[in-house]
């Protein structure tokens, strides 16, 4: 690691930051910024899912018995597992530990492409058990279940879609890291990047429950 | 020139040449003219469609466009107006170009994203555009599901597309200025010595950040809906079209204060300056923005009395709604107590600003009458709404852009616009607005609605009254470009600080140099100190 002196400015430094601690403020605040236009953005589908939830109680729970929670289980593991390794990547960051770096967002970037996989199977069986909305939907299925599945294919595709813009952004740091770009000094990018991937996880903590669990509680 | 500029550093107009420069730059002023000319171009084409409403309606008979091509003539107006002029207009453009240098730093937080937010509008518009020339949109700017997402056989998606796109530069724009804000003032800049400018841009991000993602998966939801068949308001599988009105007012009655907030951060400026006094009530001012904005988004009920709310909810968002008039009262009042016993100016930014409070005053006090929950239902999609959003949004809005854009002409251009020219196109703005839209709070009340292309033939009067306003109205935004680009090319060039105001944009010359600032600047004085500003100086020494 080099030694920083108060002249010279380090070369990471963008030229309308004065100093390093404003440039990792700035870009930290951003990040947080930005996840509450996520949580707004978000907040849209999770509005209808209420409304509709209590229009049609019942063709819920139906509809949710149709969702494998053991694959949603599956998947949830696996995504805070990777919630886990992202927050090693990080501290290796900030010591400098390049190799440990590497190791963990590769880690990471394995689990995010297991969920996407076990998602793809998920999508694949309701394609052949016709609950996917639209022409080809189960007609003989409850009033309000099509909505169900609606919201279903566009909260996971939509969290799906930010699993992999995570995965091109882990790729583009794990680039980095193994040129040792990061450091005390400068880890800015890779604590934005797993500010980000924190914050797809909890959606899915989210999803989780609201989709897959719902009237399975002891007794129903 | 030479001897200049061999002391000056070149400005940020002049370095570096070339369009590539110009496309690829980041700095926050530069961007600011790219988007200056996009939204400008985008006002052109939305008047133009105003134009075509304007002459249909000139007669009773639907005779010159078919009631389709009105459809979309009038939604392509909205559409265009509101997301593609209306929005960026004050942030995009004088925000760009004034929030870093007001609170001392040399750019935007994050100045490439600052670049890219103007490539997402730009493909945006690009999108729309094509909707435009692929059939049009006929479902007004406000996309009402089922008609938009299961019966319209117009290019909805496209149209819905470049919608939500353009969405993300405005996201982009607000998520900047909070961060900049927040992490970049210059030393003994503290939050109560900002520019009310600030804090209006500060208030509007903050709108554009929890708003703006809530309209773009609204629509992303139509777009499915078409696309995809997934059925999310279709009523034929259950669905409720009513909770798309919801999600699309909880964005779309905040982006009105998206459209006037900056303004009046622009009004604030200018008052203090053109009467020479600190500003009346600082912090309630301050505050008032932030209350606008919060307040703001408890009121898009009022969009749906007549839309099978409850009454119970109706009379909530009736309360609330008279309760945002309280902030909007409180900043008129301390404007003109501001003005109290000032030393006023009478030059082209005053005849703005008088502009602007005269005409924000009308739609303000008429909002009054649509919350009113009974008199609404009398109201509702008449034209005294189509007048009383217009008096908000280009009489507020507008006004509050084109008055700051003569006040900061000379800093952003580096040149001196006519005068007169200046004030004449005021008045004609003026007149020519009220003319068109006054006689709509008329023919709305006797039960004119709006959207149709043809009317009974007593309402004919009322219309063309508007129509004649609206070609003065026209006339004077042809003469602001004019005379505007005519400055460029042969205006004398301004000096640093041509209205004697105070603030850190006008301690540094005119044009800025590209990192605005020779050394860190330190904040020693309160904000709008006119006891000690420099009187104004017009003319280069």
């Amino acid at each position: 690691m080099s030694t920083p002196t108060t002249t010279a400015r380090h070369p990471k430094l963008q030229a309308h930051f004065y100093t390093m601690e404003q440039q990792l403020e700035a870009s930290t605040l951003g990040m947080w910024v930005f996840l509450v236009t996520e949580v707004m953005f978000f907040g849209g589908l999770f509005m209808a899912y209420i409304v509709y939830r209590h229009m049609y109680p019942h063709a819920w729970i139906e509809a949710s018995h149709e969702l494998d929670w053991r694959l949603g289980g599956l998947n949830t593991a696996v995504l805070i597992v990777s919630s886990l390794t992202m927050a090693l990547a990080v501290r290796a960051a900030m010591i400098g530990n390049k190799g440990q770096q590497v190791l963990t967002l590769l880690l990471t970037m394995a689990l995010g492409t297991v969920f996407l996989v076990v998602k793809f199977f998920e999508y694949k069986a309701k394609f052949a058990h016709h609950l996917v909305p639209g022409p080809h939907f189960d007609a003989s299925l409850e009033q309000g279940m099509q909505i169900f599945f609606s919201l279903y294919f566009m909260m996971t595709g939509i969290h799906a879609a930010h699993m992999i813009i995570g995965l091109g952004i882990m790729t583009y740091i794990v680039i980095n890291a193994a040129k040792g770009t990061y450091n005390a000094e400068y880890y800015a990018p890779v604590e934005v990047a797993g500010l980000y991937w924190h914050f797809v996880d909890i959606v899915w903590i989210f999803l989780f429950p609201l989709l897959y669990l719902l009237g399975r509680h002891a007794g129903a | 020139m030479s001897n200049e500029a061999a002391v000056q550093e070149p400005s940020y107009l002049g370095a570096p040449h070339g369009l590539a420069s110009w496309l690829l730059t980041k700095d926050h002023k530069r961007i600011a003219i790219l988007y200056l000319i996009s939204v400008t171009i985008f006002f052109a084409v939305g008047g133009t469609f105003a134009a075509m409403i304007r002459t249909e309606l000139l007669t009773p008979q639907g005779d010159l466009l078919t009631s389709d091509l009105y459809n979309k003539v009038f939604t392509l107006h909205g559409v265009i107006m509101i997301f593609f002029f209306l929005i960026p207009s004050i942030p995009a453009t004088l925000g760009n170009f004034l929030v870093p240098i007001m609170i001392g730093t040399k750019d935007l937080a994050f100045p490439r994203i600052n670049l890219l937010s103007w490539y997402i509008y730009v493909l945006g518009a690009t999108i729309t555009l094509a909707a435009v020339f692929n059939g049009g949109v006929d479902t007004g700017w406000t996309f009402y599901a089922p008609y938009s997402s299961l019966s319209s056989n117009t290019s909805v998606t496209t149209a819905a597309l470049g919608v939500f796109i353009t969405g993300f530069s405005s996201i982009l724009t607000g998520f900047n200025f909070i961060v900049t804000i927040h992490r970049m003032r210059a030393p003994g800049m503290t939050w109560f010595r900002l520019p009310l400018f600030i804090w209006a841009q500060y208030a509007t991000s903050l709108v554009m950040i929890l708003g703006t993602p809530v309209v773009a998966i609204t629509v992303l939801m139509i777009a499915a809906e078409r696309t995809l068949h997934l059925g999310i308001f279709d009523p034929k599988l259950g669905g409720d079209p009513v909770l798309f009105q919801h999600l699309f007012w909880f964005y779309s009655h905040p982006a009105v204060y998206i459209m006037i907030l900056p303004a009046m951060g622009v009004v604030s400026e200018l008052v203090a300056a053109m009467s020479r006094k600190q500003i009346f009530g600082y912090s309630f001012v301050a505050f008032s923005s932030l209350a606008i904005a919060i307040i703001g988004f408890l009121v898009w009920g009022h969009h749906l009395f007549v839309s099978s709310q409850s009454i119970y909810a109706g009379l909530v968002f009736s309360i609330i709604t008279m309760l945002v008039a309280v902030p909007s009262a409180v900043k008129t009042f301390n404007w003109t107590a501001t003005m109290y016993k000032g030393a006023i100016s009478w030059e082209s930014p005053t005849f703005w600003i008088f502009g602007f409070m005269g005409l924000f005053l009308v739609g303000g006090l008429t909002g009054l009458f649509l919350g009113a929950m009974g008199l609404d239902v009398h109201l509702t999609d008449t034209y005294f709404v189509v007048a009383h959003f217009h008096y908000i949004m280009v009489g507020g809005g507008v006004m509050g852009f084109l008055g700051g854009l003569h006040f900061w002409w000379p800093k952003i251009t580096g040149r001196m616009y006519n005068e007169t020219a200046g004030k004449i196109a005021a008045m004609l703005v003026f007149f020519g607005f009220n003319a068109t839209f006054f006689p709509q709070f008329i023919v709305g009340y006797m039960g004119m609605p709006r959207r149709y292309h043809a009317y009974p033939p007593e309402f004919q009067f009322f219309n063309i009254m508007s129509s004649a306003g609206a070609a003065l109205l026209g006339i004077g935004y042809l003469m602001i470009v004019v005379y505007l680009v005519y400055s460029i090319v042969k205006g004398p060039k301004a000096p640093a600080n041509p209205w004697g105001a105070t603030g850190l944009e006008w301690e540094i010359q005119s044009p800025p140099i590209t990192h605005n600032f020779h050394e860190m600047p330190i904040v020693t004085k309160e904000a709008y100190d006119y006891q000690h500003a420099p009187m104004p100086q017009r003319e280069v020494k």
